[in-house]
């Protein structure tokens, strides 16, 4: 017990106190409105048109999440969000794994196999997390046009990866600089060639950048409106535009708990990926600054 | 032509030239180390021999074939990296076999050959751990493993010991001699440390600023150094170089060289061709191992010169103890045998074997031969 508390820092019982009473304040804070969706998507709307948003409820139903999951208003048609949440499902995962795995190949090149300009270029593609989703909106549509993909989920699944390729670089980038160059000299005196490397030597030491990519590239793809909406319409929409759609269908009454439940099924994914992989976040995000 | 030729290499990034006109030949079997400080191209040298770097001009051959722009994995050699690369995702024994593997060696001869190899190397127990599960002995172990499972033409070692602790780094030395002996493999090593250099090699290329200084067998290095940086990187204590003044003295040449306590003592030189330097400058050259009590001095030399001196400070290494004197204005220092009874103050009698002496030209810093 004492060899580990000589790791941290000492701490009076005054100040813990206020320490413990600051972190609750804060997870409340952020659990709170977390807590009124789930509480009001498991209420019948009756209860919340009718009485206090924050009561308890009186009768404990799932009809909303039923409802929101399969027979609601989204648009014109009466779907409920299922269909989008395929919709963005077969958009994140190509979307995911394709520029992850540019990424990786990108990183591998530009650390392993160094040539001229080469900085320059990684500069340039750097350059591309900054640029502001807004600008790039028009161009892309003409481009979409173009190759034909517009209106589509390869389209969306294409503006995802250029988008995503940048960031995933730079991960990977940072984890191969302190991957020891030595390695791929061995495994060239070996025989091995350039995918041989990469896919036998690099990549099987790259799990937690992978891990760290992912949660990243999936959460960024996965809550996506603007291109979601600006490059895919009608059935073709994901879940976010889809939930949009949920909420601002003006037909009758607005069904609360339904909008409640329809939101928490949008964030669920990223959250699960999160509790899922989350561990070797930070771990990862680590790893290519502080070498062991 | 030689087993491994390097002819007229020269490297060069850009406009600057890093290694130039290098010449090395080495026959099948021998063990050549490639020596010099930080920064004299001896692992650029390497990484050219093993195709890890481009050749600008010149061209390199092993066993016969020239290997200029062969790739690395064709060149049929092997190489121990200074961090031993490892594949940290394989086991040992997949670290063993895995450039059998990419040659495509089928699987039962992978496993024949990866067990042979670990017995020899006395590793058998380790094939089935990762590389992080073993210590650093243990990791040298598996890295020489893997470069003698593909029973190269040469074997390519840089800096292969410098990672260890100063006692295993003894251990393996001898190891590796010991495998040198039993396989009789063609080895080129390179290494920062002289003694590393002496000890193992059958033929030393000594290198600094891009030039190769000398190559030649240990003993050539050691007894007759091509010039003067030669002579003071190889060897510890390094030689006492000595400003001295030459003095034809009795028809023989002669170094004329201040003492500690303001006479000039003439040490009579074993060359005789260093008449024809009368009257100029010289810088004289005695390892430490040739000063020493009269009583130790070396019986089979013909020309043990006396010589007074007062004694600045003496260490005592247990093996050795070494007496530091001023000599011609400059730090000289003297090993004797360590039941030798001297003390710091003292002018004490030291006997200089001239036989072993060697003179640079203080102009060149080339050394003057005989003949």
């Amino acid at each position: 017990m004492s060899s580990a508390q000589t790791q941290s820092v000492r701490t009076g019982r005054v100040t813990r106190s206020f320490i413990y009473l600051f972190l609750l304040v804060s997870a409340l804070f952020y659990l709170l409105p977390f807590f009124i969706m789930l509480l009001n998507s498991v209420k019948p709307l009756g209860e919340i048109t009718g009485g206090n948003m924050m009561a308890m409820p009186e009768v404990f139903t799932l009809e909303a999440w039923k409802a929101a999951w399969s027979t609601a208003q989204v648009g014109v048609e009466p779907t409920g969000l299922r269909p989008y949440f395929w919709n963005s499902i077969k958009m994140v995962v190509p979307a995911v794994f394709i520029s992850t795995i540019l990424g990786a190949l990108n990183g591998y090149v530009l650390t392993k196999w160094r040539f001229k300009y080469d900085t320059i270029l990684f500069g340039l593609m750097l350059f591309s997390c900054f640029i502001p989703f807004q600008i790039v909106l028009i161009p892309m549509a003409r481009i979409l046009g173009i190759v034909g993909l517009s209106g589509s989920t390869y389209g969306l699944i294409l503006v995802h990866v250029v988008y995503g390729v940048g960031f995933s670089t730079l991960y990977f980038r940072n984890y191969y600089a302190a991957f020891p160059t030595e390695l791929v000299r061995a495994a060239q005196i070996d025989g091995a060639g350039f995918f041989q490397i990469f896919y036998r030597i690099l990549l099987p030491s790259s799990g937690p950048i992978i891990v760290v990519c992912v949660i990243w590239q999936f959460t960024n793809i996965w809550n996506d409106f603007l291109f979601g909406a600006s490059f895919a319409s009608g059935s073709g929409a994901p879940m976010t535009v889809a939930l949009n759609n949920l909420v601002q269908s003006s037909t009758g009454v607005k069904e609360y708990n339904v909008h409640f439940a329809g939101a928490i099924l949008a964030a669920l994914p990223t959250l699960l990926v999160y509790i899922v992989a989350g561990r070797y976040f930070v771990r990862g995000l680590m790893a290519g600054s502080v070498k062991g | 032509m030689s087993f491994l030729n390097i002819n007229n290499v020269t490297k060069s990034y850009g406009s600057i030239e890093v290694l130039h006109q290098i010449n090395v030949s080495v026959e099948e079997g021998e063990f050549l180390v490639l020596v010099g400080p930080s920064g004299c191209g001896k692992s650029t040298l390497l990484y050219m021999i093993a195709g890890l770097e481009d050749i600008t001009s010149g061209d390199i051959s092993i066993n016969n074939r020239i290997v200029n722009g062969v790739h690395p994995s064709n060149r049929n050699i092997a190489m121990v990296f200074q961090s031993y690369a490892l594949y940290p995702n394989m086991t040992v024994g997949q670290n063993i076999t895995f450039g059998l593997e990419m040659h495509g060696v089928p699987a039962p001869e992978r496993e024949k050959a990866m067990n042979d190899v670990a017995k020899l190397l006395q590793i058998e127990q380790l094939l089935g751990r990762k590389p992080w599960q073993l210590s650093g002995g243990q990791r040298q172990r598996v890295a020489m493993g893997r470069a003698l499972v593909r029973n190269p033409d040469v074997f390519l070692f840089d800096e292969p010991l410098s990672n260890l602790d100063a006692k295993l780094r003894v251990n393996m030395r001898t190891e590796i001699k010991k495998l040198h002996e039993k396989l009789k493999k063609t080895i080129v090593y390179v290494t920062h440390d002289q003694i590393e250099a002496m000890t193992l090699s059958t033929r030393i290329a000594v290198m600094y600023q891009g030039y190769v200084q000398q190559l030649g067998t240990p003993k050539e290095i050691y007894d007759t150094p091509a010039n003067l940086f030669v002579a003071t990187f190889m060897g510890s204590p390094a030689m006492n170089i000595l400003p001295a003044k030459v003095v034809v003295q009795d028809n023989r040449p002669h170094a004329s060289v201040a003492t500690s306590e303001g006479n000039t003592v003439l040490l009579p030189f074993s060359q005789a061709n260093l008449a024809a330097w009368q009257g100029k400058d010289v810088l004289l050259g005695i390892r430490p191992e040739a000063i020493t009590d009269l009583d130790g001095a070396d019986r089979k030399s013909s020309n043990i010169v006396n010589l007074q001196n007062r004694v600045d400070v003496t260490e005592p290494s247990g093996s050795d103890t070494f007496v530091t004197m001023t000599l011609a204005d400059r730090d000289a220092i003297a090993r004797m045998r360590a039941d030798v009874s001297v003390a710091a103050g003292d002018v004490f009698d030291f006997a200089v074997n001239m036989d072993k002496a060697v003179v640079f030209d203080p102009e060149t810093e080339e050394r003057i031969t005989e003949g």
